[in-house]
């Protein structure tokens, strides 16, 4: 699966897309390929915080629950609530299936994110 | 040596250890050792070896160890117990007692991760789920906890964690309400202190919900002391406030009341022990745990769920395991790992013995018995407390006249609970005949300086003491399996139609690596269903109880010289509480030398899950140690991390041999380096099965550790519990030990200092009746014995070693290329070419064998430890069945064999999946289901085929199916 190259990349797995003052997350293809079947996805209330670096939900998989790390600080607008039912669709479309919206609260936060081709690099290794 | 005329020949040693005559020297030639000797000498570094034999009784033969312990049994005076306290004597039903509780199909098996070998008792487990859920009033159960001490201290911890947004950084008070159990009190002041929790106990009618650190309550329901009370305005105040409620209580008194849940609790937990459980001087029981659905992923302990197999049918397993402690490590929700399977089972069963209408029954009748007495009490003019109660009365009197009453009491054979001197407890329960309340009742009168049979007992008075509000009015027990069996053979076909789904060490061996599944002797066993021992109340009084006491003491001395420590606390009801205990322990000792600064323990990255849990359940940081390229502990990284933490370094936790199945020959170096520090060494017991007799934890330079009583000292897993996991310690730290508020453990009955720890059991001794199969383990081979045991232990580990390296590819072993008594075979380069540990698991149950431990400690491996119990045909069997499992996995690799469509992919395979009409796979179905000649007599039939896991964790089903679903 290719990397998108309209999104941002963090090294802890996430991907981000920024429009506007709005920022989308959600985890990579690499990183669902490494959780194995998504089971449940827990996330935060909307209205609340998130801080970039920061733990804002968790992941769980048949093998693991993971967590879930911000790329960016902002307050979150919505949750996926789709996610609930399919928790799957982490792994069949991980770049299409989103888990939160912010609002951004420094606009130039994503600019030091990894695009495509630097993330790409990374997962080689 | 003393010459012995006509020695007994019913010697345990020849029983126990498996290998014998001939097959010892063909073994010993297939490892290439000139000698049993030569080959330990090998296995086990010289510089740890004891240099003296252990110094234990001599063993005594199977006969005569069953009528020595009949005359200590004597020493234990069974009195009439109405002590209550979550204690409660039972009519174990003797079906169940046959079927479940004496009988090795149900006590041998392991826990249930190999869900298609063990569907039997996995439905037992989600019956129970679905008693406490129903019961209860709550929309999710756990399939049991340690007591009910712990399961508090793990209530305590689910709001703490729930409530994290309310809490920010603040650390939270919990209140307590000062009506909660004593020792449930006392436990929850272990688990709260070291993560920074303040406990507040008080009154519940004085709780101050408005202070914004409190985010959680507890409350008893009905009370200690017998009060059954309204929940819900409590509850609603609560949680007005934004404080979680949980609510420890009695599910007898829930036939009839009406259930926390339907007042609003967030928690609710309590001991299962009274239905059908015996009391056994503490345990072990089963306590329940259930929570609301919002909370259901923050539920301790092991959850059952309903999923489906490869064939789209119904079937069980463990769900939600990703949180437990073995992946999550330090960021687990506790450290639990052992449960009560087999209590909990034995309850689940008794409610399907009994049915609703049964069980309300029993609750009626124990009810009615205690309003009579409360009317003769009345009349003999006593005050008795309790307006609404159900079991319990709390009488009070002047002290003359308790005095009097305990007189009379003690001589008619009957304990109450005295709670000061001006205060008497009655808790009634199943077993209360009409000559035993006659019995109480002329106690009374007697103390009243009435005469013996003159007040006359009013049996007219029914129904209950509290109002038409907390009548319960929801049912309970509606599923069709708690209607069905209500005669005796239904109910044993019943049961023996689960357990024939299970594969136990009655049908084959199970060579869990890191588990030790030994014989569990049935002379080991007897003596647990003794009534003696049974039915002995955990808080009766010293006097009472002199044969257990002698038990306790013998046992604590012989696991002294056995470790080479001072003192062994029997407390801790598994292995992760032992580390927890130890940890406090370690704690209290540097506090005590004004170095509490020091919170930070060194754990190596193949430690055990619980290592990480427990030491952050105890309040210390975890730093990891990396581990070398030959699996052992990377001693430069112990150095360097341990000079950095010089000022901070409490210790470290270190298995031995490593969970690799290695004796590390640096073990003292390690050990010398944490003590340079000023650290103390934690030793886990986990692997003590390789120790026995030859090393020690003191030799190899420990400070503590715990010892697993269900592996190295044959208590049976049960299913999934019970288990045991004192804890020994060096002289220093004796008087850290745990202590307990209502019984003395210390030697001589002495109180405890104030140095000890709060306790970390309910009971003071655990489980003290499973404590006998130790006992008798120890007593019946005597220290030659325990030795032989290692000594075969790691025989029969190199012996499989040397017959399947030739196949597989062994991790890791010492320089010479010995192993412990367990060893690890790499399966990862197949996993490109399609062919998984999971799958060479799931074809050994075609073979009729449990697999080993999958993925511990390395990912992509199996484990496999034998024990010495196995003889040599039973362990050739299991060679020849991987070595034709790898003959499998070469045809997939060759491709030979279709890549997605072939005998490993698709096992377990069911008789229904071989003999269907139309068969389609490229392999043909004898090697489906007997791939070898000798699979035909008495093949094991998995009752599932592979269990799909990712559909159960998405679509969490924790109790049973509505019965359309069954159609």
């Amino acid at each position: 699966m290719s990397y998108p190259a309209d999104l941002k990349y963090t090294k802890e797995h996430e991907w981000i897309r920024v429009d506007g003052s709005t920022g989308t997350i959600g985890i990579t293809d690499f990183a669902q390929q490494q959780l194995g079947d998504v089971v449940y996805v827990e996330l935060p209330d909307v209205g609340s915080t998130i801080t970039a670096g920061q733990v804002f939900g968790t992941i769980e998989s048949v093998k693991a629950v993971s967590e879930l790390f911000a790329p960016v600080t902002g307050e979150v607008l919505e949750t996926n609530g789709s996610l609930k039912d399919r928790p799957d669709h982490v792994n069949s479309k991980p770049h299409e299936t989103w888990m939160v919206k912010v609002k951004l609260a420094n606009a130039g936060d994503a600019g030091s994110l990894m695009d495509a081709a630097a993330y790409e690099q990374l997962i080689q290794k | 040596m003393k010459q012995v005329q006509f020695p007994a020949l019913d010697t345990f040693a020849p029983r126990h250890i498996g290998p014998r005559g001939g097959d010892v020297a063909a073994m010993l030639e297939a490892v290439g050792a000139a000698s049993l000797d030569a080959l330990i000498d090998e296995a086990i570094p010289a510089s740890i070896r004891l240099k003296a034999p252990l110094n234990l009784p001599e063993p005594e033969s199977e006969s005569t160890y069953l009528a020595r312990l009949k005359t200590i049994a004597k020493k234990n005076k069974v009195f009439r117990s109405f002590i209550g306290l979550g204690y409660s004597d039972t009519l174990t039903p003797s079906v169940i007692r046959r079927c479940v509780f004496e009988n090795p199909g149900w006590y041998t098996p392991y826990t249930p991760y190999q869900a298609e070998i063990a569907q039997g008792r996995l439905e037992s487990l989600l019956n129970f789920q679905t008693m406490v859920v129903e019961l209860t009033g709550m929309a999710v159960a756990n399939a049991s906890l340690l007591d009910e001490g712990t399961a508090a201290g793990e209530a305590m911890t689910l709001l703490h964690r729930v409530q994290g947004k309310k809490l920010g950084e603040a650390n939270g008070t919990f209140l307590v309400s000062d009506r909660c159990f004593p020792q449930t009190v006392e436990v929850l002041r272990s688990r709260a202190e070291p993560l920074g929790i303040r406990l507040e106990i008080i009154r519940s009618d004085q709780m101050n919900f408005d202070a914004p650190e409190v985010f959680g309550a507890l409350v008893q329901y009905p009370c200690e002391a017998g009060s059954l009370y309204d929940l819900k305005p409590f509850i609603d105040k609560a949680h007005a406030a934004n404080v979680k409620v949980a609510v420890a209580t009695d599910l007898l008194a829930l036939a009839l009341a009406t259930s926390p849940g339907e007042a609003g609790a967030d928690c609710v937990f309590g001991n299962s022990q009274r239905f059908g459980v015996p009391l056994g001087f503490g345990g072990p029981h089963a306590a329940f745990f259930a929570t609301s659905q919002e909370f259901v992923r923050h539920m301790p302990g092991r959850v059952i769920g309903v999923s489906i197999d490869a064939h789209g049918h119904r079937a069980y397993r463990m769900s939600l395991q990703t949180r437990e402690q073995h992946i999550r490590r330090e960021k687990a929700t506790s450290n639990i790992c052992t449960a009560q399977a087999l209590l909990a089972n034995m309850a689940a069963m008794y409610a399907v013995y009994h049915g609703p209408e049964g069980i309300k029954a029993i609750a009626t009748r124990v009810h009615a018995m205690t309003r009579a007495l409360d009317g003769v009490l009345k009349t003999l003019g006593y005050q008795q407390q309790n307006q609404q109660y159900f079991d319990t009365l709390r009488v009070t009197a002047d002290a003359t006249r308790v005095g009097a009453v305990r007189d009379a009491a003690v001589a008619a054979g009957i304990n109450f609970r005295y709670i000061g001197d001006s205060e008497i407890g009655v808790s009634f329960d199943e077993t209360v005949t009409m000559a035993d309340l006659k019995a109480v009742v002329d106690v009374f009168a007697s103390a009243a300086q009435k005469g013996a049979g003159t007040v006359a007992i009013d049996s007219s008075t029914n129904g209950p003491t509290w109002p038409a509000a907390l009548v319960r009015k929801s049912a309970y027990l509606t599923h069709q399996v708690f209607n069905l069996h209500r005669s005796e053979s239904e109910m044993m076909r019943y049961i023996r139609s689960l357990e024939r789904k299970d594969v136990g060490l009655d049908t084959s061996m199970i060579p869990l690596g890191s588990c030790t599944m030994k014989l569990n002797a049935a002379s080991e066993m007897y003596p647990v269903s003794w009534e003696e021992f049974s039915r002995i109340h955990p808080f009766a009084p010293a006097d009472q109880t002199g044969g257990y006491r002698q038990i306790i003491e013998e046992l604590e001395a012989a696991l002294c010289e056995i470790t080479g420590f001072a003192a062994v606390s029997l407390q801790p009801n598994s292995g992760a509480q032992g580390e927890f205990a130890g940890l406090l322990v370690m704690r209290g000792y540097h506090q005590s030398r004004g170095e509490g600064a020091r919170d930070v323990v060194l754990i190596p990255a193949s430690a055990h899950g619980t290592n990480p849990a427990s030491a952050i359940m105890a309040g210390f940081k975890v730093v990891v140690v990396a581990t070398d390229p030959n699996g052992n502990v990377d001693v430069a990284d112990l150095k360097k991390k341990a000079a950095e933490h010089a000022k901070d370094l409490a210790g470290l936790m270190i298995t031995y041999p490593s969970t690799h199945g290695v004796f590390e020959d640096s073990i003292r170096d390690i050990c010398a380096t944490i003590h340079q520090y000023g650290g103390q060494v934690y030793m886990d017991g986990a692997n003590m099965n390789a120790q026995v007799g030859l090393t020690s934890p003191a030799t190899i330079g420990a400070d503590l550790c715990h010892l697993n009583l269900h592996k190295t000292f044959a208590i049976p897993h049960g299913g999934g519990g019970p288990g045991m996991g004192p804890i020994g310690v060096a002289k220093h730290l004796v008087p850290f030990l745990p202590g307990h508020p209502l019984v003395s453990t210390r030697r001589g009955g002495s109180s405890d200092p104030p140095e000890a720890i709060p306790p970390v059991s309910a009971a003071p001794w655990g489980s003290a009746s499973i404590l006998l199969i130790s006992y008798g383990y120890i007593r019946m081979l005597g220290g030659q014995g325990v030795t032989d045991a290692t000594r075969f232990a790691i025989l029969n580990a190199n012996y499989l070693k040397s017959r399947l390296e030739k196949h597989y590819d062994v991790l890791y072993t010492r320089q010479n290329g010995r192993v412990a008594h367990e060893m690890i075979f790499d399966l990862r380069a197949f996993k490109s070419k399609g062919v998984e540990e999971g799958d060479v698991a799931k074809r050994l149950m075609d073979f009729g064998f449990h697999a080993p431990t999958v993925s511990f400690p390395v990912p992509g491996t199996l484990m496999i430890e034998p024990t010495e119990s196995e003889p040599k045909a039973e362990l050739d069997r299991f060679c020849e069945a991987l070595i034709a499992i790898r003959r499998e996995i070469e045809d997939v690799v060759t491709g030979k064999a279709d890549p997605k469509d072939n005998v490993l992919r698709n096992a377990p395979h069911t008789a229904a999946a071989v003999s269907i009409n139309e068969w389609s796979h490229p392999y043909s179905r004898e090697q489906a289901a007997y791939p070898l000649p000798w699979v035909r007599a008495g093949k094991f039939w998995p009752s599932v085929g592979r269990i799909d896991n990712p559909y159960g964790d998405r679509n969490l089903i924790c109790i049973c199916p509505p019965m359309e679903a069954y159609a």
